[in-house]
């Protein structure tokens, strides 16, 4: 006799409605006429991430660990992650509504007639709509995830659709596929890597659930949870691309059509922080001795090595993956923090952060010339005289990034570090702001080619953004700025919504 | 709403009414900075005489939260120091705005850029000054580097881009190392007293000594290379000879004076017995800055660097009478800061007039400008006197004192301190008979005389350091109970002198 699982709707309705939302996605891709596909499957992607805010506004004060039978927990931290998930998709979807950073025909081989015949006949396919909402509803499902299986499935529901989203970028086609291709292989070996690490903590506790774990601590193998634990560890840990599982995200970031890098980068994190912060926040909490050291190590390298590698990039968008690796190693000192300050810290980075990323990406999308996007910083140079107000934006974005007073980065760095001191790890401090100040030389560098050096003649210009770039861009550096000056509206609501329920 | 807040909202709110006006009205860009700043020197001057002399706490003390989450909040008040230094900064930008009124002509951006970020610069100095909250200072203090970066990255001269980022990440490397000491000492409030960056209540830590060591190290070396401290000092070269000589002043008569505000309100105030163990390091490094720009200064063939070299020359002096800790030391230390920063705006400014008429910044090129300019020739010689700690000149009121105060604890370092002033006066004197005496040099022939313009810019400055030779008073008024009470507070008495041995 089979029972049906008891689901409280309301609970993941969110979710549901993103998902519902692809489905409708994919319906119109099918049956709607080409002329009004675009416009109808934005107006839908909008209204879908409106409405998800809308029922994540109405539970916000609701907690449950029950909401899927034992397998998704409701509570506050993980409506916290689901809602900047969202913020971030809002943010990102008007700058992938600019289809001109897509390819017209997924399908048409790069360099075929069929290619130019789809871009000439301008039958744009909107299928990256729908794909879009699968990876959001998979995003506001990790965080929320309780036990192993669920973790799993929401890896695979958000990964799956940026592989495919990853290699649509119009321009630089093959490009664009090799990274897609590495994405998904290494993606698949770290999803393997999670699914055996998982096999061994049920084998260690009997249990797929985090709180299962979390209770059979000191009672159980030791070894067995070693392994699983370290195992799963990799499989997350490669999604925030920290060291040495960050191989990836260099070729991606650069591949990828820009709006999906910038959405990829900023809700990803937000997305597999949330997941890794619950699994050792609430899953192995009690197993503090045997991850924590681990974990410093790695944070430790990938801050380093992030900020180091970063000096030699000459390419905007692989300058901010190595950005992104010194960050993930900033947010593990979170993790490492295991404390209520850890959590909230991170929280609010996570957002500060995303919404930068997005304002980053955002930018150099408008940095083009006659042949399309030019992310190659040595052409960006004089930018500052040509148009000063993105490049005076794009100076703001960096030097929030490197933590500069009086931006959210700093906010969010200072939070972040604080946290990790009062748990004692000191040496991740030292470190953080020692890379920091590394990561400060590359940051500066782009302002100096922008604004300190003269336009050499080349043909490389800002184009005038279209009214939904426009919004994205203004809006991710509006709130970057209001966060920096006044970081307690953010804050505040992180520090209440930071508590993991078990 | 506080007179003090008012005084540093000020100028954030003229970069408003300066935005307003078209980029193309460069003049009456430059005559609103001017009106704005004159207005809030008169206001800082205003609020000066509020100042109750006999109290030694903060006064003008306002206190608002910012970031309730960390405890931080909006917290400013002035003691003695600060207060001078205020003044300091507040009667020196418009002057420097007077005396380089084309300075900003030739930048890479508008004149109205220039003057916004003066303007800004001129905020985040008094709000430096004046906060009272560790976060708030440190806010103040790493902002404070991008107006100075695009102001020598944009409107310098020579290898500019390339000084700017030298002085950018120097600064920033210095700050990043004070944020994790700003850390520590949070947390370490927060396991004790409650979280707070209060400055009075974190002087009331107690700290084990091996963590007051690594604290105070983050915040010194942030300091010692912000005041540039031999080994911590080759920034400040490039960047002076880069700069525009009105962005040098600022950068070398306030800014860099922040280092030794630093050293005074955080490093002894808040870890007494650190800066014990670590004084013995510091009087050395000091000695060394002291002999050691002297020693580069009398080197130097260009006139900008030999300023910025007799300023590495006299940090060493500030620094040494602070971490003399004798009441006497700081307070000369704490009046050396007003005097350097009046004696260095004298000689750049002067010798910013004498490089834009004669278009070079080699000493050589100079010559016989006695003949040619005697009112800029005299002002040059005056300003040098007044580096060189002429008596009855300014600098040597705080000269003599920090030696004094510093004799009766290191007397070694005293002595070959005042090896210091010998080579002063080589220094000094050296350019002083290259440039101006002698028969005139080719190329110098026609140099033009100061404007009246500029006559009225440094007029001033003369004044000042004259006065302030002969009657110290007023300042060392405000100075010497704040002094006193710093080194009383961070456990030190005066020793007595010790007669008969």
């Amino acid at each position: 006799m089979l029972n049906a699982p008891i689901l409280i709707y309301s609970l993941i309705a969110p979710i549901l409605i993103v998902l519902g939302g692809a489905l409708i996605g994919v319906l119109v891709e099918a049956f709607l006429g080409r002329a009004h596909r675009a416009a109808v499957q934005l107006t839908i992607s909008i209204g879908t991430l409106l409405l998800a805010l809308q029922q994540i506004w109405r539970i916000r004060n609701l907690s449950s660990t029950t909401a899927a039978v034992n397998s998704v927990t409701i509570d506050k931290a993980g409506i916290f992650l689901q809602a900047t998930v969202v913020v971030l998709a809002l943010v990102a979807v008007l700058l992938i509504a600019d289809q001109d950073n897509f390819v017209a025909q997924a399908s048409a081989v790069p360099g075929s007639n069929e290619e130019k015949s789809s871009l000439q006949e301008k039958s744009q396919q909107t299928e990256i709509f729908p794909l879009f909402l699968f990876a959001v509803a998979g995003m506001m499902l990790f965080p929320v995830a309780a036990d192993l299986i669920t973790l799993f499935v929401a890896l695979e529901v958000f990964s799956l659709p940026l592989y495919l989203l990853a290699g649509l970028s119009r321009r630089r086609r093959l490009l664009s596929q090799e990274s897609a291709l590495k994405y998904f292989l290494l993606g698949a070996y770290s999803s393997a890597f999670f699914l055996f690490g998982a096999a061994f903590l049920y084998g260690y506790s009997g249990t797929i659930s985090l709180s299962g774990i979390s209770a059979a601590a000191g009672s159980a193998n030791n070894v067995f949870l070693l392994i699983g634990l370290v195992f799963v560890s990799v499989g997350l840990l490669f999604k925030v691309g920290a060291v040495p599982f960050h191989s990836w995200t260099p070729d991606v970031y650069q591949g990828a059509p820009t709006p999906i890098t910038g959405f990829m980068a900023a809700a990803t994190k937000v997305a597999a922080f949330g997941a890794l912060l619950r699994i050792f926040y609430v899953g192995f909490a009690e197993e503090q001795a045997l991850w924590r050291p681990l974990i410093t190590v790695i944070a430790i390298i990938t801050m380093l090595f992030g900020s180091l590698v970063a000096i030699a990039q000459r390419d905007a968008k692989r300058m901010l993956a190595y950005s992104s690796i010194a960050h993930a190693g900033f947010l593990l000192s979170g993790v490492v923090a295991l404390n209520k300050d850890g959590l909230a810290a991170s929280l609010f980075y996570l957002f500060a952060y995303g919404l930068t990323t997005l304002a980053a990406f955002g930018i150099i999308t408008l940095v083009r010339d006659s042949s399309g996007e030019v992310s190659d910083l040595n052409r960006w140079i004089g930018l500052g005289k040509k148009s000063p107000l993105v490049a005076g934006a794009f100076s703001f974005i960096l030097l929030s990034f490197a933590g500069i007073p009086l931006t959210s980065g700093f906010i969010g760095k200072f939070a972040i570090f604080s946290a990790a001191y009062k748990s004692g790890n000191i040496s991740l401090v030292v470190v953080g702001v020692l890379s920091s100040a590394i990561a400060a030389f590359f940051y500066i560098r782009v302002i100096i080619m922008m604004f300190f050096t003269d336009p050499v003649n080349d043909s490389v210009s800002v184009i005038i953004p279209s009214v939904k770039s426009r919004i994205s861009i203004i809006v991710a550096t509006v709130i970057s700025i209001i966060l920096g000056l006044m970081p307690s509206l953010l804050l505040n609501t992180a520090t209440t919504y930071a508590n993991f329920i078990k | 709403m506080n007179l003090l807040t008012i005084v540093g909202a000020l100028p954030l709110i003229s970069t408003l009414l300066i935005a307003l006006i078209p980029s193309k009205s460069t003049e009456l860009i430059k005559r609103a900075a001017f009106g704005a700043t004159l207005v809030i020197a008169g206001v800082s001057i205003f609020l000066a005489t509020g100042f109750d002399k006999s109290v030694t706490g903060m006064q003008y003390v306002q206190s608002n939260t910012w970031i309730a989450a960390f405890n931080i909040n909006f917290a400013v008040g002035i003691d003695g120091i600060s207060l001078v230094l205020i003044l300091l900064s507040t009667i020196l930008v418009p002057i420097v705005i007077l005396a380089t009124w084309h300075e900003s002509d030739l930048g890479r951006w508008s004149s109205k850029s220039f003057y916004i970020l003066i303007l800004v610069l001129e905020t985040l100095m008094i709000g430096v000054f004046a906060a009272t909250d560790l976060f708030l200072f440190y806010v103040f203090f790493e902002a404070m580097l991008i107006p100075i970066y695009f102001l020598i990255g944009g409107y310098g001269t020579g290898n500019k881009s390339a000084a700017a980022v030298k002085f950018l990440l120097y600064s920033l490397f210095g700050g990043l190392l004070m944020l994790a000491s700003v850390i520590g000492i949070y947390v370490i409030a927060g396991n004790q007293i409650g979280a707070t960056f209060d400055l009075t209540q974190l002087a009331t830590l107690q700290i084990d000594s091996k963590t007051q060591n690594l604290v105070f190290l983050g915040f010194f070396v942030a300091f010692a290379i912000k005041a540039p401290l031999w080994p911590f000092h080759t920034w400040l070269p490039d960047a002076a000879k880069a700069a525009t000589p009105g962005t040098s002043v600022l950068l070398l008569g306030v800014l860099d004076k922040v280092g030794t505000y630093g050293m005074i309100r955080f490093c002894i105030a808040l870890f007494p017995d650190a800066s014990k163990t670590f004084t013995p390091l510091i009087i050395t490094l000091s000695v060394i800055s002291i002999i050691y720009g002297a020693f580069m200064a009398i080197g130097q063939k260009d006139v900008k660097g030999l300023i910025a070299f007799t300023s590495i020359s006299h940090f060493g002096f500030i620094t040494m009478g602070i971490f003399a800790m004798t009441t006497q030391g700081m307070s000369g230390a704490n009046l050396y800061m007003v005097n350097h920063g009046f004696s260095t705006a004298a000689l750049f400014l002067v010798a910013g007039w004498m490089m834009m008429r004669r278009g070079s910044s080699t000493i050589s090129d100079f010559g016989g400008l006695q003949r040619v300019t005697p009112v800029m020739a005299w002002t040059f010689f005056i300003a040098g006197m007044s580096g060189l700690a002429l008596p009855g000149l300014s600098s040597f009121v705080s000269e003599f004192l920090v030696l004094v105060g510093t004799y009766t604890r290191y007397p070694v370092a005293a002595v070959i301190g005042t090896l210091g002033i010998v080579l002063a006066a080589l220094y000094i004197l050296i350019p002083i008979q290259k440039v101006l005496h002698g028969p005139t040099t080719t190329g110098n022939e026609n140099l033009k005389d100061l404007s009246l313009q500029e006559k009225i810019a440094i007029a001033p400055v003369i004044l000042i350091i004259v006065v302030m030779g002969f009657y110290p008073k007023p300042v060392l008024d405000l100075i010497n109970p704040t002094a006193e009470k710093v080194v009383v507070n961070a456990g030190f008495t005066d020793p007595i002198a010790k007669m008969g041995k």
